[in-house]
């Protein structure tokens, strides 16, 4: 059972798929999704205990041997995305209970459960797979699931969302496509291990820098790096709550973690970093994110908008730690990935409760709040704390990581623009506090309850029991991961020692 | 040695306390006194271990990082004056926040609590890492304080405080820090210092520089703008935290890190400390000149702090053991004067509504005890015996001389000459001038003439009591101030 253990993190997800298709009740559907969830995680956590002495799992699908055949490869460098893509899934699921029955149709509601169960499989496919093309089959199937599921949002501007990141999402597929097929050409293997092996063989031929260049751009439109961000801000704010939670916490995360992959461990730091500027090219464009995301997030006036900028920066943060091409850059990269991931997760579950009791997530209709909802408020304050990174919170451990990469590096004016984009953070976060403690609330009661009603009413006719509002499904999430964010910055060691198994595997040449 | 933690756990108890008793004002304000008294006790014991000191390792953050307490003299001094001072404004600010029915009772004294565990954690911190997380929960912690009013104006003033406070320390500290960290492999204090052989004259006068502005507490011109504005909190804040806690946890930072990361032997061999002796300077004197042109009171005094806190970085910055000694006991001089200032001006408030030096003509007639202590105060500040700024005014001059720079020992006198141009008019204006008539139903005699005997309105028994205390101490200190920097003058002389 234990050496299926690669296998059933794909699989569960897929065979819940199909059953919340033929299941014919919702509840049905997110109990599904809630075990597919469940199990997802349980399987991250036993084969993270299995790879934790640096060792490496291979797993021949269907028992075909490695290069004829699809493998699957689990090291550090990936349980640590598998871990977060465990956590967040089974907290999407308690926070999906009431979110979705209150934002999505009641008749869509096991389809939407179905499209989630894809975007799990294809988020895990992309992680444990050892195979380029099967990655690039994998990227479609997560991103296809995203499309359909940002589309069901509650509102019409949803849909046009979703079209321009189907849109541009489409484009970084293909490129990846080319990217792998070109790649292909040269070598006449699809297997990482076997790229790896059989690329220095044909070093300086036009079409590896080719594929380098065309996987890189594929993957960083998936990533939202500036400034192939534009599909980030609508299909995160316009999403239903629950996808906003998975898609920032980790959609683009599992993007990073693919390039590092192939940088690092296919095409090698020499190809990707010595030979072609990938490198700088990744530095000036993380350092561009970082002030373009933090800078226009100052100027927003939704919270989820707000939010989706913030990680537009933030992602930029974590790029510009793989674009060092070093230990402790690719450390820091990955130890921004997990606490990052915490941090934003817990700032769109609050923008969800936000949503549900007032209707809407523009910072007007927050006004005064803190006071009526100190423990969604004080969560959000605790998380955006994280974002500025000050200490003692998660932020603040990935900050210090990650200066000190760049002080390694003399990479000083990095540094500095690292810095200005915690200080626009600040600004930001700033805003968010000001308003919902030093501002007086609205005629709030009448227009809330407005609001809330058109809104459920427009979503789902058959509840009822809006008033009875946030649930601890809800709730709990929230505090969860607030809780995490401060707990991740005072005792770092966990993930840690994560990021530092991860850096070794990458940067240390282990095999895929 | 569980007392040092506990320094920083029993505020946060209190805040947890106030928390609790949110619905009862009388049992959460008694909270709030009893774990200061609680806290000053623990604070007190603590001195006969100090010489023997004691580092608690807490746990390893981040590879290479070990998060440290440390019971150090000049931790103890700083954690001491906060820690003693706190009860004291507690009791002051019950009468005060009850006398001016101020809203928002209890977050006020949650994060009073919550700025005390933060200043403690600073001084007891045996680490970098450790120094600059209270730090910044300092800084956060009494954001809410200074935006209490919740009105424009103190939203402005509270916007100005966090962001001079946090670019400063994001900007330069943390980058300071970060290479520090580097450069020495460490980030642990260590008596003589850490940096010794590992870094040029240019880079320490680099990163001195960084710590110095970085660390924006400390109020250096051009990063001193967030002191004046942090002025529309209510005055028990202004009093504690914008005189004693955060002011002073910004000059402890300066020398320990002086002393303890750099160490005055490299700084003194490399020179890398003078560009910041003419900084200081120049705040010192500037501050000075500004408090003078100042009419509102509290204005006044936080432009007084700014100078009187370059006193303290310009001991720092001379790098000579007197000089040293001297920004230390100034931290708990300065403190006793400085909180006793902005009770007397918070009082004022209370009782008669004014808070313009302007208004205050004839007042001491009034309010004898207010303007008694204020003038204790102010002549401590200048520094004249017996009170207790003499001692470190005469160590500041004498390290000045030894090390070389005699022009400083001028600086400093016209520094003291400014301070008496900025305080002593509000004593002269309140006992030699003629009361005007705007104040109190007892000038409004129908004929116009004065009362012969002006009855007396002092601010509620809360109020006064501390701030006789506090004036009480000013002269107190002054003959046993050896006591105070005695261990610390160990550890330099031993270094």
């Amino acid at each position: 059972m234990t050496s299926q253990l690669p296998a059933l993190q794909v699989v569960v997800p897929l065979v819940c798929a199909a059953g919340c298709v033929l299941l014919r009740s919702a509840f049905g559907a997110w109990l599904l999704f809630s075990v597919a969830a469940t199990a997802s995680l349980l399987t991250a956590v036993a084969l993270t205990v299995q790879v934790w002495d640096g060792d490496v799992i291979r797993y021949e699908m269907g028992g075909w041997p490695a290069p004829a055949g699809i493998e699957l490869v689990i090291d550090q460098a990936n349980v640590v995305v598998l871990l977060l893509l465990g956590v967040i899934a089974v907290i999407a699921a308690a926070y999906g209970r009431r979110s979705i029955e209150l934002e999505v149709p009641l008749r869509r509601i096991r389809m939407f459960y179905a499209a989630m169960c894809l975007l799990l499989t294809g988020l895990f496919g992309i992680t444990v797979t050892g195979d380029a093309f099967n990655l690039f089959v994998f990227l479609e199937i997560s991103s296809l699931s995203s499309y359909a599921l940002i589309a069901l949002g509650r509102r019409r501007r949803a849909l046009l969302a979703a079209f321009q990141y189907l849109v541009i999402g489409t484009v970084g597929g293909t490129f990846l496509l080319i990217g792998v097929g070109l790649a292909f050409a040269v070598t006449g293997t699809l297997n990482m291990a076997d790229l790896a092996d059989r690329l220095p063989a044909v070093a300086g031929n036009r079409a590896v820098t080719g594929a380098v260049v065309f996987i890189f751009v594929g993957l960083a439109i998936k990533m939202a790096v500036f400034p192939l961000h534009a599909w980030l801000p609508g299909a995160y704010s316009e999403a239903p709550s629950v996808v906003s939670i998975v898609l920032a916490a980790v959609g683009t995360k599992v993007a990073i973690y693919a390039f590092a992959r192939f940088a690092f461990t296919v095409f090698g730091i020499d190809v990707v970093f010595t030979d072609l500027p990938i490198g700088e090219a990744i530095l000036v464009v993380g350092s561009l994110a970082m002030l373009a995301g933090a800078g226009v997030a100052c100027f927003q006036q939704d919270f989820k908008r707000l939010l989706a900028w913030s990680s537009i920066g933030q992602v930029g943060m974590i790029v510009t730690g793989i674009g060092l091409a070093t230990a402790s850059g690719v450390s820091a990269a990955y130890l921004h990935i997990i606490n990052h991931a915490v941090i934003k997760g817990a700032l769109f579950a609050a923008a969800g409760i936000l949503l549900i009791r007032l209707g809407s997530t523009s910072l007007e209709s927050m006004a005064g709040l803190g006071r009526r909802m100190p423990l969604t408020f004080g969560a959000v304050v605790i998380a955006g704390l994280g974002l500025i990174g000050v200490p003692p919170t998660a932020g603040f451990a990935s900050k210090w990581a990650l200066a000190s990469a760049l002080v390694e590096d003399d990479r000083w004016l990095i540094l500095i623009v690292m810095l200005a984009s915690s200080l626009l953070a600040m600004v930001y976060v700033g805003r968010i506090v000001e308003v919902g403690w030093f501002r007086a609330p609205a005629d709030l009661d009448e227009r809330t309850a407005e609001n809330v009603d058109q809104a459920t009413a427009a979503a789902n006719p058959g509840v009822v029991r809006v008033r009875e509002q946030t649930s601890v499904l809800m709730a709990g999430p929230v505090a969860l991961l607030a809780v995490a964010s401060v707990y991740f910055g005072i005792d770092a060691s966990l993930p840690s020692s994560l990021a530092d198994g991860a850096a070794r595997i990458l940067t240390g040449g282990g095999a895929p | 040695m569980l007392a040092v933690p506990l320094a920083v756990v029993l505020p946060l108890v209190g805040v947890a306390g106030v928390l609790l008793c949110r619905r009862r004002p009388n049992p959460r304000d008694a909270i709030s006194v009893a774990a200061g008294v609680a806290l000053a006790a623990v604070l007190v014991s603590l001195w006969p271990a100090v010489a023997d000191g004691a580092r608690i390792e807490l746990w390893t953050w981040l590879p290479n990082i070990t998060l440290t307490l440390e019971l150090e003299p000049l931790g103890l001094l700083f954690a001491t004056v906060a820690g003693v001072l706190w009860p004291v404004t507690t009791v002051y600010s019950i009468g005060y926040m009850r006398a001016n029915k101020e809203r928002n009772q209890t977050r006020f004294y949650a994060f009073f609590a919550l700025a005390i565990a933060a200043a403690q954690l600073i001084a007891m911190s045996g680490d970098l890492v450790t120094m600059f997380i209270g730090y910044e929960m300092l800084t956060l912690a009494t954001w809410p304080l200074v935006a209490h009013q919740g009105t424009a104006e103190a939203r402005q003033g509270a916007r100005t405080y966090l962001i001079i406070l946090l670019t400063t320390s994001i900007g330069l500290l943390l980058p300071a820090i970060v290479w520090t960290a580097l450069l020495a492999g460490t980030t642990q204090f260590a008596t003589g210092g850490v940096l010794v052989g590992q870094a040029g004259p240019a880079v320490l006068t680099l990163l001195y520089a960084m710590y110095l502005f970085g660390i924006g507490k400390v109020a250096l011109m051009p990063f001193h703008r967030w002191l004046p504005a942090a002025m529309v909190a209510p005055t028990p804040v202004s009093a504690l935290l914008h005189a004693v806690a955060v002011v002073k946890a910004g000059a402890f930072a300066v020398v320990k890190v002086t002393i303890y990361v750099f160490g005055l032997d490299t700084l003194a061999e490399s020179g890398g400390a003078d560009p910041m002796v003419w900084v200081a300077a120049f705040t010192l004197l500037v501050a000075g000149a500004i408090a003078v042109t100042r009419d509102d009171l509290k204005a006044r005094l936080a432009y007084s702090t700014v100078s009187q806190l370059a006193y303290i970085a310009l001991g720092a910055a001379l790098v000579d053991p007197n000089a040293v000694l001297e920004g230390a006991l100034h931290i708990a001089t300065h403190a006793a004067g400085k909180i006793t200032l902005f009770f007397c001006a918070g009082a004022i408030y209370t009782a008669a509504g004014l808070t313009r030096v302007s208004q205050l003509d004839g007042l001491g007639a009034r309010m004898p005890f207010t303007f008694g202590a204020f003038t204790i105060a102010s002549l401590s500040i200048i520094g004249l015996p017996p009170l207790a700024g003499t001692w470190d005014k005469i160590l500041l001059m004498e390290g000045a001389v030894n090390g070389e720079w005699t022009v400083m020992a001028g600086v400093i006198l016209v520094g003291s000459l400014l301070s008496i141009a900025y305080l002593l008019p509000v004593s002269i204006r309140a006992f030699f001038l003629p009361e005007r008539a705007v104040v109190g139903a007892a000038t409004d005699d129908p004929s116009g003439v004065p009362l012969p005997r002006v009855p007396i309105q002092e601010a509620p028994a809360s109020c006064v009591v501390p701030l006789c205390l506090t004036a009480l101490a000013c002269v107190a200190m002054f003959f046993f101030e050896y006591e105070l920097i005695e261990p610390l003058a160990r550890v330099l002389e031993g270094r």
